[in-house]
């Protein structure tokens, strides 16, 4: 009872002590490390060294950081409507959101993957999956927009995706869940044998970027967790982790980890793309929604697909073959040499390291263990490079350095662990705060690594921060890990949630970043290229006001003759044609986001007046010296008034 | 002897952390008391401290007077981050009885600083990645413990026995549960 009793009040007061001491041990510990400070200082007007993409998770969006400082420069919108960019609210971007569900404004946005050239990030487009009502966007990376997002049929939940082979030939999405393919109507219960999971192999072309769904591949009703390419020696075969290869459709945390291993599905596109460019395959009927954004218009337009290749992995002998990995693995990743395949059973203490030479001696020597629905298993000792032991618990996902290292995260022990291809030995670890999810080294998923800082993705902070009430802010990590061990440099607060991220030299994007998009190239069917081109035009109830901006004022500012119960669609072309000189624009009672124009753009919005009056509308950006002046004012008559449709700028209407 | 030497710890650490708190105020930290004060294991959630959440595994654990041999043992292990986690962990938590139970020696043995991975590999045995209630567990043949090793599951007389020891309570978590045990779980040898 004593021995309790002091051990308890032992425990108490270490509690007490480190709480009461928490601001000074934590200053204490930035104080001790003042190289850290140095290490993360990017001086005002210096430029960060690298930029990083991180997803925001279920903001449905994607966000611009530099590294080392971590600074915020852009949440680019992906898939969810924007208000501070009007993404999704305007009428040239509500296009970009549609679905064969309809408009749909909002997903779950996972992986950022960065285009490649002979198998070196190239950083030209960020590709982004959307989880939920399955889509890949497209990010051009010379105007930070998102320019494409293609809806991926016959998949649920896009999670194993959206990664770039090596020269970007394609963007890749798996589906986490299974379904019936086509879809039906059947009972749940019936789901074994029945559902099916689809690949998607996304072509893009080399020029544009442009996405079309090349193939794809129809496979065994599991669960497609993650994936990546091979790169180097493996270019040409794309590697998926499998959970649910007992194909349990209800209480899965204990129904999908009966079997002591899943699988590790190896597919080998190049020999699927020969097939296909030979006619094989079988055209299906499906409905998806393709979305384009072109740049020359300022607009989207969205064309609902009406078929799809499928392809069936038996009527291609030798294309995809099964590595057994323990316990339902969970990330996926290639080193850069594209030799070792590491799966990180979720489940399972250890780590899984397949060799892709000892898989292609194995298929070779065709030593196969069994099969599942007629896709050969490999015997897992056959394929086995090495196993790193109890790295610690619960095994996320791996990056590599290019010299040599991997790094693994560990959920629930709360760690990133850093260990040696080959020797399957721990040089290091550092604790995250807290639970980590995934990691980033810039070009980590590429065979030219920039081993100089990793990122860790956390999805829990609790007293991390200044507490925000009972939702606190996500966060990531950054270590340096340019030396033999890593060390802990800054944590800075992310949007939504971190859930992964691409990362590459500044240098590679810097010099293209647009400045301002030319006048003479504005495309848009309502652009209005000068003052003297802006008019107001009736069309029955439907009014076009063609308008201008310029520092600091609207073409027209003055409207009459709009009447309750019209249409009004403002399509504003902001003349300036100087750098970071957008102009905003807002009208009372319009239900829509306020619009942001960049120089040289033009943009749509849509008011609905409902109340009779002088309304005025007015710039909302911080556009110049005289920005409170840049205002005008639309007067709404009655429906049945006879107030002719005039407008003006500098003289009144008569 | 053990606590003895705990307690000494903690108040050495109390010590050092008023003392960084009085010198913030008044003057530059020396390097000398910041390396004192970032005693690195015992930092993480583990440390945080929370008096409003459910408690979780480990701290049910700590309150627990029936516990003390195995938060002893969690601590030598400095595996106190694993078992505050989001979770969901299932821990079998051993009784200072089912501890006593073993041959003599044994408990003093492991908790050695040198015999901290075979301690660890012990406990990690007893935790299970997961959150199932005493009845559920019947519907197991055998679960996947965090040793990476895998523990029987039995139905006798319409109970559950986990490993061959019997659940005598069980302590809803806010990260999981705990199943107080009669026995202590040894892993196969491999």
């Amino acid at each position: 009872m004593k021995t309790f009793l002091k051990s308890t009040f032992a425990l108490l007061s270490i509690l007490v002590a480190f709480t009461s001491c928490n601001n000074a041990s934590k200053s204490n510990s930035g104080a001790l490390s003042s190289s850290a400070a140095e290490k993360v200082y990017v001086a005002p007007g210096e430029h960060d060294e690298f930029y990083a993409f991180i997803s925001g998770g279920f903001s449905g969006q994607l966000s611009v950081y530099g590294l080392p400082s971590g600074r915020l420069f852009k949440v680019i919108p992906v898939f969810s409507q924007d208000a501070e960019k009007a993404y999704g609210y305007n009428e040239e971007t509500k296009p970009m959101l549609n679905t064969s569900h309809g408009f749909v404004p909002w997903d779950d946005s996972h992986h950022p993957d960065i285009s490649q050239t002979n198998g070196e990030i190239d950083g030209r487009w960020v590709f982004i999956n959307g989880n939920n009502t399955p889509r890949i966007a497209k990010i051009d990376l010379s105007t930070f927009e998102t320019t494409e997002i293609i809806e991926v049929p016959n998949s649920a939940g896009n999670h194993s995706s959206s990664f770039v082979t090596e020269n970007s030939e394609y963007v890749v999405a798996g589906t986490r869940f299974s379904i019936p393919i086509p879809q039906k109507d059947m009972p749940i219960k019936d789901y074994k044998g029945n559902f099916k999971g689809s690949l998607s192999f996304i072509s893009i072309d080399p020029e544009h970027g442009h996405m079309d769904i090349k193939f794809q591949l129809i496979m065994p009703g599991f669960d497609y967790d993650l994936s990546h390419p091979g790169r180097g020696k493996s270019h040409g075969w794309f590697f998926f982790t499998t959970y649910n290869t007992e194909e349990a459709s209800t209480l899965m945390e204990v129904n999908a980890s009966q079997n002591d291993k899943d699988f590790i599905a190896a597919v080998n596109w190049k020999k699927i793309e020969a097939y296909v460019n030979n006619g094989g395959g079988t055209m299906m009927p499906t409905r998806y929604a393709h979305n384009v954004y072109d740049e020359a218009t300022h607009s989207a337009t969205s064309t609902i697909k009406k078929e799809v290749r499928v392809v069936n992995p038996l009527d291609v002998p030798g294309a995809v073959y099964f590595l057994p990995t323990p316990k339902s693995p969970h990330g996926c990743d290639v080193d850069p040499s594209g030799e070792y395949i590491v799966g990180n059973g979720k489940l399972s203490a250890n780590l899984t390291v397949h060799s892709f030479t000892k898989m292609l001696d194995a298929i070779e020597n065709n030593k196969v263990a069994g099969d599942a629905y007629g896709i050969p298993i490999l015997n897992f000792e056959d394929v086995l490079a090495g196993v790193v032991e109890q790295p610690g618990l619960g095994p996320l996902h791996t990056e590599f350095d290019g010299k040599g290292n991997a790094y693994t995260t560990f959920f629930i022990s709360s760690e990133v662990v850093k260990w040696k291809l080959g020797t399957w030995e721990v040089v290091d670890r550092q604790a995250c705060y807290y639970s980590v999810g995934h990691l980033m080294i810039p070009g980590g998923n590429s065979q030219k690594p920039f081993g100089k800082y990793v990122v860790a993705m956390n999805k829990i902070t609790k007293d991390r921060y200044l507490p925000t009430g009972p939702e606190v802010t996500q966060s990531a990590q950054l270590y340096d890990i340019s030396g033999e061990k890593m060390e802990l440099l800054l944590d800075f607060p992310t949007v939504g949630e971190p859930h992964y991220a691409a990362g590459c030299p500044a240098d590679l994007i810097k010099p293209r970043s647009k400045k301002l998009f030319k006048l003479e190239d504005n495309k848009h069917p309502y652009a209005t290229l000068s003052e003297a081109d802006t008019k107001v035009v009736r069309d029955g109830k439907t009014v076009h006001v063609y308008m201008t901006t310029i520092r600091s004022h609207f073409a027209p500012d003055n409207i009459e003759g709009v009447k309750v119960g019209d249409k009004v669609y403002f399509h504003i072309t902001n003349l300036e044609q100087d750098y970071d000189v957008p102009h905003g624009v807002s009208m009372i009672g319009a239900n829509t986001s306020e619009l942001l124009i960049m120089p040289g753009q033009t943009e749509t919005f849509l008011w609905e007046p409902k109340q009779v009056g002088v309304w005025p509308f007015y710039c909302t950006d911080f556009c110049s010296a005289l920005h409170q002046e840049m205002q005008g004012y639309v007067r709404v008559s009655p429906a049945n008034s006879n107030t002719p449709l005039k407008w003006s700028l500098g003289e009144d209407i008569e | 002897m053990k606590t003895l030497k705990q307690t000494v710890l903690m108040l050495l650490c109390i010590i050092t952390f008023t003392a960084c708190k009085n010198e913030n105020k008044e003057a530059p930290i020396s390097s000398k008391s910041v390396k004192a004060t970032t005693p690195k294991e015992k930092s993480g959630q583990a440390f945080i401290k929370d008096d409003e959440g459910k408690p979780t595994v480990l701290h049910i654990a700590i309150g627990s007077k029936d516990h003390t041999t195995l938060v002893a043992a969690v601590q030598a292990a400095e595996l106190e981050n694993a078992l505050v986690n989001a979770g969901p962990l299932m821990v079998f938590a051993p009784t200072n009885e089912a501890f006593a139970a073993l041959p003599e020696g044994t408990v003093e043995n492991l908790l050695k600083p040198e015999n901290k991975d075979a301690l660890a590999n012990i406990l990690k045995y007893h935790v299970t990645p997961g959150k199932y209630t005493k009845d559920f567990l019947k519907k197991f043949k055998k679960l996947g413990q965090a040793n990476n090793g895998y523990v029987k599951v039995e139905v006798v007389d319409g109970e559950p026995l986990i490993g061959g020891a019997k659940i005598i309570a069980s302590v809803p978590a806010g990260n999981g549960i705990v199943h107080v045990i009669d026995k202590v779980l040894l892993p196969p040898a491999e």
